[in-house]
């Protein structure tokens, strides 16, 4: 939207871009140096410049661990892997298939199925804690992964995104599977899902990193070490006081920590962007 | 192959009926139109034959079972909807060789339908492109050639060149009857352009407003239109409707005493001193000399159009206005008195009450 | 809001919609009821029995002192990170509209944070501005600022506001671009011609045509502050030094999973779900008046 030529503002302009890019990056590069060094060296002199040590420090973040938490970060992350495709493969499925039944089916209940789940938008896990860990025990989902995974997948995000996507397919289509010979599921399977391959592809990052990043939940939910998400490990490493803090494997951990999702974005940037401009409609 | 009958066929929409009464039958290998202005029902009619929607009352019979119970699919019936509906992930070749393909036939079998059908409609060579990437006298062709693959009892058109332009429609009109004469299957046509109606359809059916208004060879329905609806939606120009009134003994046809036109035969003796509309089209008016002629028309404005030349004019002072096609080209000034005569056989006689020809 | 064509099959639309149903009802609608009902009993000391209060819990809630100091350090809070985050995220996407050919490169780099999760953002800052080893608390002694948020509440809430509003920004940014990439060129370049300055430009057309985003924003950013923040109180600060930083979420979890006040704790829950359903109910009227309008 360059009106006029003014070659001061262009410069002002990249280097405000510049500028804010570097502020962004800042508390990353800090962290990638520290997980680099030695704890010595992150104590005495903070260095500015990558260390040596990197392979040594991941290599133990991963297998060892840090001192207190009791697991590694290598089973910390698998635990935060796992939560995160299944509660992506969870939400995505069960809003495709209701989305579906939503929009292309007419049945008793239907706009009342409808409302239940838009209610869920307005209830975000923060406000119903206690009794969903309530329920959540009384299930006997406590330090499991369908506890950690089935609480956070009733999404309507993804169904609306769904049903509003099924609306702009033109009803000749469905028409034109009737007279070739298939049934809804047909439909489905071959003509529906296959279109719905972009939406699918957008909600897949969303979900993926929402999955990834939680944390409140998976924190009242495991005791046991060993479903400790990666997320939940690295808090606890902070917990040890002042001068104990390993922080080259803390920082070493938190760089492995945002690897999954920030790769996900940059990677598929575009689906990115357009499942987050389409969720919010 | 087969025949298609409706009979009695009723459609409501919630309270609202749009379909009232249509009975047809259709013969096996017959090419029929369904023709009408929009919002006609004629879209409607041709979904109850194929199903998409349910008949409130009568019966649609194809190959003579009645199938107002079955799915589409069990009708064995094809049809190339307006948007042509291809499925836009899949590629020529597997849109065509979709409905084949759930029915569970064989994949030689599959290949073998859809490259005969592929050479019929010259898409051999697009067969591994997707419907984004063709034209869409292509996508037309895809979409008659799902249809053919399937070898149904009858083939449906929805108003599939209504999204065509001009010139594209005339050669796909061509293609459509070619392809007709070849296959000769039974096939119902939807369009609300008279064009495609005269010069493809064996018969028509003429729809206004649910009802079935006329159901005749093309011919009939422009010779002899049942009624002022048909007469006037067939031609273009359409048909001059004028106020007129029975002669005493019901032999000729008198405007306000502007004009006296005599009847074939003869005439209407049940109806003498009747008060009718005539119709005459606009081009079966011929000029001619003072003497010979019957009626005045006093010119308003004239439109050459080079093969004919379009003339607008009033009968008499302030009388009707009156639209005539005549051939060549005719320079004719603004107030000018044009002479005409009109043959007997070219007028038609409408009852005014409910426009029904007599 | 009705398809034409629907399938007439009488049992398959219930099994497909039965999976969300039930994690809907078991998930969500149960717990949600058992808040509101909960929210209006008290349990003895013991947990051996309990009673109804009616509103009694509510009314202890907003006579508490403490309660009352979590609403103001959580509307500080939320608007803090709103506006600053707001207002870099809107700058950046001046600039990098402008900068049109390089605006996807940009884009990718500055939309990446999204990805952290709050609470790393917290371990991020955290480790920046540690008393002991962080990087800028060293520059800081030499500008003569002493820094530390374990002691100091008013550093703490800065820190907070600043590891929050940092990831924010990336989402900020995203709609912000999208917002003006939306504005059509013929406005702008009219208001040139009639020799608007870029600055005169920015506040009589550009902001105007915003607002709908600028709202929309507002709103999610409250709504993100309210809620989704919680990983980074609990990361660097769980709420103090002394209560600094206890926003209302982090309250919920400390009373209820903490200290075990179900009833009081189920209370203030009932209290953010009418807050959250308030927001969500404004901006749902808002985003329909403004498709109409659009």
């Amino acid at each position: 939207m360059m009106v006029e030529h003014r070659p001061g503002l262009t410069f002002i302009t990249h280097a405000a871009l510049i500028l804010g890019m570097m502020v962004l990056a800042f508390p990353i590069y800090v962290t990638f140096v520290a997980s680099t060094h030695t704890l010595e060296e992150i104590a005495s002199q903070f260095p500015l410049l990558p260390g040596r040590h990197l392979i040594e420090n991941y290599a133990k973040a991963l297998t060892l661990g840090p001192r207190d938490v009791g697991t590694t970060v290598g089973t910390m992350m698998l635990n935060s892997l796992i939560m995160a495709v299944g509660i992506t493969f969870g939400k995505i499925t069960i809003s495709l298939i209701a989305a579906y039944a939503i929009v292309y089916f007419r049945f008793p209940f239907r706009m009342l199925f409808f409302w239940l789940i838009f209610i869920t938008l307005m209830l975000p896990v923060e406000v119903r804690i206690l009794p969903t860990y309530k329920v959540a025990a009384d299930l006997k989902l406590l330090n499991s992964y369908p506890g950690l995974i089935f609480p956070l997948i009733a999404s309507a995000t993804a169904t609306f995104l769904f049903r509003q996507f099924f609306m702009t397919v033109p009803d000749e289509l469905c028409e034109a599977v009737r007279i070739d010979g298939g049934g809804p599921i047909r439909f489905f399977i071959d003509i529906l899902l296959p279109m719905s391959r972009t939406s699918i592809a957008a909600l897949f990052v969303i979900l993926f990193i929402y999955g990834w990043n939680q944390y409140l939940w998976p924190l009242l939910i495991t005791t046991d070490e060993g479903y400790y998400t990666v997320l939940i490990g690295i808090k606890r490493m902070l917990d040890v006081g002042e001068g104990q803090a390993e922080w080259h494997i803390i920082m070493a951990s938190t760089m492995l920590a945002m690897i999954p999702p920030v790769l996900i974005v940059i990677f598929m940037q575009k689906q990115f962007v357009r499942g987050m401009t389409e969720t919010e409609k | 192959m087969a025949d298609v009958g409706l009979r009695q066929v009723y459609k409501k929409f919630g309270k609202i009926e749009v379909i009232h009464g249509v009975t047809c039958d259709i013969k096996d290998g017959e090419f029929v139109v369904i023709l009408g202005p929009s919002g006609c029902g004629k879209s409607t009619l041709l979904r109850l034959v194929a199903g998409l929607e349910d008949v409130t009352a009568g019966e649609v019979l194809i190959d003579g079972k009645v199938v107002n119970q079955l799915e589409p699919a069990a009708r064995d019936i094809a049809m190339v909807f307006q948007n042509y509906a291809l499925y836009p992930h899949m590629s020529v070749y597997k849109n065509m060789a979709y409905g084949l393909k759930i029915r569970g036939m064989a994949k030689a079998e599959i290949e073998k339908r859809v490259f005969q059908a592929a050479k019929i409609l010259e898409l051999t060579e697009l067969l591994e492109r997707k419907p984004r990437e063709l034209s869409g006298g292509q996508r037309q062709r895809v979409a008659m050639g799902r249809c053919i693959v399937r070898e149904p009892k009858v083939f449906l058109f929805d108003e599939p060149l209504s999204n065509l332009d001009a010139k594209l429609r005339v050669q796909m009109r061509l293609e459509i009857r070619k392809l007709h004469e070849d296959l000769k299957v039974t096939s119902i046509y939807v369009t609300h352009d008279q064009v495609e109606a005269m010069t493809l359809g064996d018969r028509l059916i003429v729809m206004d407003n649910g009802y079935a208004a006329q159901i005749g060879t093309p011919l009939d329905v422009y010779e002899r239109p049942a009624n002022i609806f048909v007469a006037g939606f067939i031609g273009s120009p359409s048909m001059n409707f004028l106020d007129a009134r029975m002669s005493h003994d019901g032999k000729a046809v008198e405007i306000s005493g502007l004009a006296n036109l005599e009847l074939p035969g003869e005439g209407l003796p049940g109806h003498r001193g009747r008060e009718v509309i005539l119709g005459i089209r606009p081009e079966h008016f011929e000029q001619v000399s003072e003497e010979q002629a019957r009626i005045l028309l006093i010119v308003e404005h004239a439109e050459i159009l080079g093969a004919d030349t379009l003339v607008y004019g009033h009968l008499g002072e302030n009388g009707s206005l009156l639209t005539l096609r005549l051939p060549s080209v005719r320079h004719l000034q603004k107030g000018q008195t044009l002479p005409l005569y009109a043959h007997a056989k070219d007028l038609h006689v409408f009852e005014k009450e409910h426009g029904r020809r007599l | 809001m009705e398809k034409r064509v629907v399938f007439k099959n009488k049992v398959l639309p219930y099994l497909l919609v039965t999976p969300q149903i039930i994690v809907t009802l078991v998930f969500f609608i149960w717990p949600a009821s058992q808040a509101l009902y909960q929210s209006v009993l008290r349990q003895d000391p013991f947990g051996l029995f309990t009673r109804f209060v009616g509103l009694k819990n509510f009314i202890y809630i907003f006579t508490d002192p403490k309660y009352l100091h979590s609403i103001k350090i959580t509307v500080i809070f939320s608007f803090s990170v709103a506006a600053i985050s707001m207002s870099i995220a809107l700058l950046l996407a001046l600039m990098a509209d402008r900068a049109v050919r390089s605006a996807t490169v940009y884009k990718t780099l500055i939309i990446w944070p999204y990805a952290v999760a709050p609470v790393v953002a917290g371990v991020l800052w955290f480790f920046l501005f540690n008393p002991t080893v962080g990087v800028i608390v060293i520059y800081l002694k030499v500008l003569g600022v002493e820094w530390n948020h374990t002691l100091n509440g008013t550093q703490a809430m800065v820190l907070v506001i600043i590891a929050a509003a940092w990831r924010e920004i990336s989402y900020n940014f995203l709609f912000f671009l999208a917002g003006l990439q939306a504005i059509p060129k013929s406005f702008i370049e009219a208001a040139a011609i009639d020799g608007a300055s870029p600055v005169r430009r920015f506040w009589s057309i550009i902001f105007p045509l915003l607002s709908p985003t600028t709202f929309f924003l507002i709103v999610v950013n409250i709504v993100y502050a309210f809620f989704d923040t919680f990983g980074v109180i609990h990361a660097i600060t769980g709420g103090g030094p002394n209560y600094a930083t206890d926003i209302l979420v982090y309250k919920v979890y400390r009373d209820g999973f903490l200290n075990l006040d179900l009833g009081g704790s189920a209370a203030q829950s009932v209290i953010l779900m009418i807050i959250v359903i308030s927001l969500t109910v404004v901006q749902f009227r808002y985003i329909e008046r403004k498709v109409h309008y659009a």
